[in-house]
């Protein structure tokens, strides 16, 4: 089992990069889903997988007998698999946004910010148009 | 009492920025609750200081679960102080917010997502569990995702692009090793896999994990090869979070490799150590390199971050009590005076009407208050005599001596040259050069109901500067403590794991 869900990880970070390492920011973001996902799977193999059975006492006993399912990688997991929800949810309204502002969801074309000759007037935020998305 | 303490600074952040979001339309309201929230959070801080101070590490474990199973949060030396910091720079940045925020920001949450992020970055020094640390981070975060792009001008949001996904990138790292930590020994807990790694025969897997933690946090803390998101970004949003993101979020970073690389990682100091050392060198020229390109002076600042980093890092890989207390009062120096030239660039933007050096000028002849309160702090970044950089980077080339890493202490002294060059060139452009478009173009004073709350925090972070280089023994000695604490580690595992025997020294 453990070795299906190392190369499940494997193949999914090679999955993800390969998407990471595209221009277009959209397949960015699929491919930080990708790799997050393997991060959750690593977890859930560092936990040893045991079965699943759930952890309970049987009654009358003080502790398991049998082998049972291992139940911190479960909560790591839940715990990653929210706030990985709450940045994929930020990230698709700020890639949104890029776009309605900037007209390009591709990396190479957005030359606003890095430019050494960049006419710094515009840098200071004057509040016009401030974004719901950041708010909220 | 030590309880509350402890997570203090957290839980009232969070219930200020909690406050200020249903608040956010009624500005005097905000405005009010958001000051007395860094107040207490600052009075909270110290008292937790005083407490470390007088009885040691003290740690808390949550709903008396004892470690390893439950939430701990620890305070030693080092976190006692960084929280120190984020309480101070807390309330001084909440101060230059009220002259710098406008009402639309406001509105949008601007004091909400502040408070949050102080949160993060406390909870981030308080936690004594390694899964915790990433839950920290992604609240920190997830916050300074919020502020970065908020006002929502088209550069904020380019930056706002590269911050996220490069900051998305290293916390997946950071997760994935935190897995592999947990899979070789079983426990999250920081004090208790320093114990466990002790009978973990695996070295080579460990070292892999070491350098994952490397990459992942040196993602956050801007090292070498990893920082182009910081000049690219730093420079978008408005200055107050520009500044608090330069005084806390990058040594979040550091304090993370500090921890890790004193508590965790010791297996093979030869190779992990050694790296961190190589990393720091390039880190600090590259930085200054970087910073001497620059003509737009946040984004000039934003590259002596990345060199100022490189020095704290240098004191974590010589890996003696000097070094890592050198590290510790570098990170104190460096946050308070590079957060206050980044406040008084919002106040050179304001009077000269652009953070462009070619676009402004006179300041010195026009307004020799604002050019001496640069002064203190760009000599003070620079390391001149007396001034506090000065001690910072004198602990740091004598630990380098003792170590007989004399080439770090070669570069370490060299980059501090090329700081200076590019300080005395805002100098030279902003302050001596006529004002491109005539004198009667630069403001002579602000607003009056901003100059207050726009200069108030500029002179105390000015006179703090001054204040840790005279006073250089009594602060030199909490570093000192700081750097033993964190070097023998025994104290700080003791508070944790034998918290059942100690729980009762402490009050």
């Amino acid at each position: 089992m453990e070795t299906l869900l190392a190369l499940l990880v494997g193949f999914l970070t090679a999955a993800g990069i390969y998407m990471m390492l595209n221009l277009n920011l959209v397949r960015f973001m699929f491919g930080l889903v990708l790799i997050s996902n393997a991060a959750n799977f690593t977890i859930l193999a560092a936990g040893r997988y045991e079965g699943a059975v759930p952890a309970l006492v049987p009654e009358g006993l003080k502790t398991v007998t049998t082998s049972v399912a291992n139940g911190l990688p479960q909560a790591l997991i839940l715990t990653a698999i929210v706030i990985s929800f709450g940045i994929l949810a930020f990230s698709v309204v700020l890639i949104l946004r890029t776009y309605q502002e900037l007209g390009t969801v591709r990396s190479d074309r957005m030359r606003i910010a890095d430019t050494t000759d960049y006419a710094p007037k515009a840098t200071a935020p004057d509040g016009q148009g401030a974004s719901e998305v950041a708010g909220s | 009492m030590t309880q509350t303490l402890l997570i203090g600074p957290v839980l009232l952040s969070f219930v200020t920025g909690i406050l200020c979001y249903v608040f956010r339309h009624n500005t005097w309201v905000c405005r009010s609750l958001s000051v007395a929230g860094s107040v207490l959070v600052l009075g909270v801080s110290a008292g937790l200081f005083m407490v470390v101070w007088s009885h040691g590490p003290v740690a808390m474990q949550a709903s008396n679960w004892p470690a390893p199973f439950g939430i701990t949060f620890v305070a030693d030396m080092l976190s006692a102080v960084m929280v120190l910091m984020t309480g101070i720079m807390g309330l001084l940045v909440t101060v230059y917010s009220l002259g710098d925020i406008t009402q639309p920001l406001q509105r949008s949450g601007y004091y909400a997502l502040y408070h949050v992020l102080l949160a993060g970055v406390a909870g981030a020094f308080l936690t004594g569990d390694i899964f915790n640390l990433y839950v920290w981070f992604e609240v920190m975060l997830m916050a300074s995702f919020g502020l970065i792009v908020l006002g929502g001008s088209k550069a904020q949001m380019d930056g706002g692009i590269r911050y996220v996904a490069i900051n998305l990138v290293s916390t997946v790292m950071f997760l994935m090793s935190v897995a592999m930590l947990y899979g070789m020994t079983g426990t999250l807990n920081m004090a208790d896999l320093h114990v466990t790694l002790r009978d973990i025969d695996n070295p080579a897997l460990l070292t892999v994990v070491a350098t994952l933690f490397i990459l992942g946090f040196g993602i956050k803390s801007a090292l070498f090869p990893l920082f182009f998101w910081l000049p690219a970004s730093y420079h978008t949003p408005a200055v107050s979070v520009t500044a608090i993101f330069g005084a806390l979020l990058t040594k979040v970073g550091v304090y993370a490799l500090i921890r890790v690389f004193t508590l965790i990682f010791t297996h093979d100091i030869g190779f992990t150590h050694n790296l961190l050392l190589i990393i720091a060198g390039f880190t600090m020229v590259t930085g200054v390199l970087g910073a001497a390109a620059q003509m737009e002076v946040r984004r000039l600042l934003s590259f002596h971050i990345i060199s100022q980093i490189g020095y704290m890092i240098m004191g974590l890989a010589l890996f003696t009590p000097l070094g890592l207390a050198a590290a510790l009062f570098y990170m104190v120096h460096n946050i308070v005076a590079k957060t206050n030239l980044f406040l008084i660039s919002g106040v050179m933007q304001r009077l000269g009407g652009s953070f462009h050096l070619y676009d402004i000028g006179s300041f010195y002849k026009r307004t020799p208050f604002v050019a001496i309160l640069f002064m203190i702090s760009a000599f003070g970044l620079a390391g001149m005599p007396p001034l506090s950089g000065f001690w910072g980077k004198f602990a740091l080339v004598k630990a380098s001596l003792e170590t007989e890493a004399y080439v770090i202490a070669g570069v370490a002294l060299a980059v501090g040259l090329m700081t200076l060059f590019s300080m005395t060139k805002i100098w030279g452009e902003a302050f001596w050069k006529p004002h491109p478009r005539g004198d009667d173009a630069l403001l002579t004073r602000l607003e009056p109901h901003a100059a207050m709350t726009l200069m108030a925090p500029i002179v105390a972070l000015a006179i703090f500067t001054v204040l840790m280089g005279l006073l250089i023994q009594p602060v030199f000695d909490v570093a000192l403590v700081a750097g033993n604490q964190v070097m023998s580690n025994q104290a700080y595992v003791d508070a944790v794991l034998g918290s059942r025997e100690t729980a009762h020294v402490v009050p």
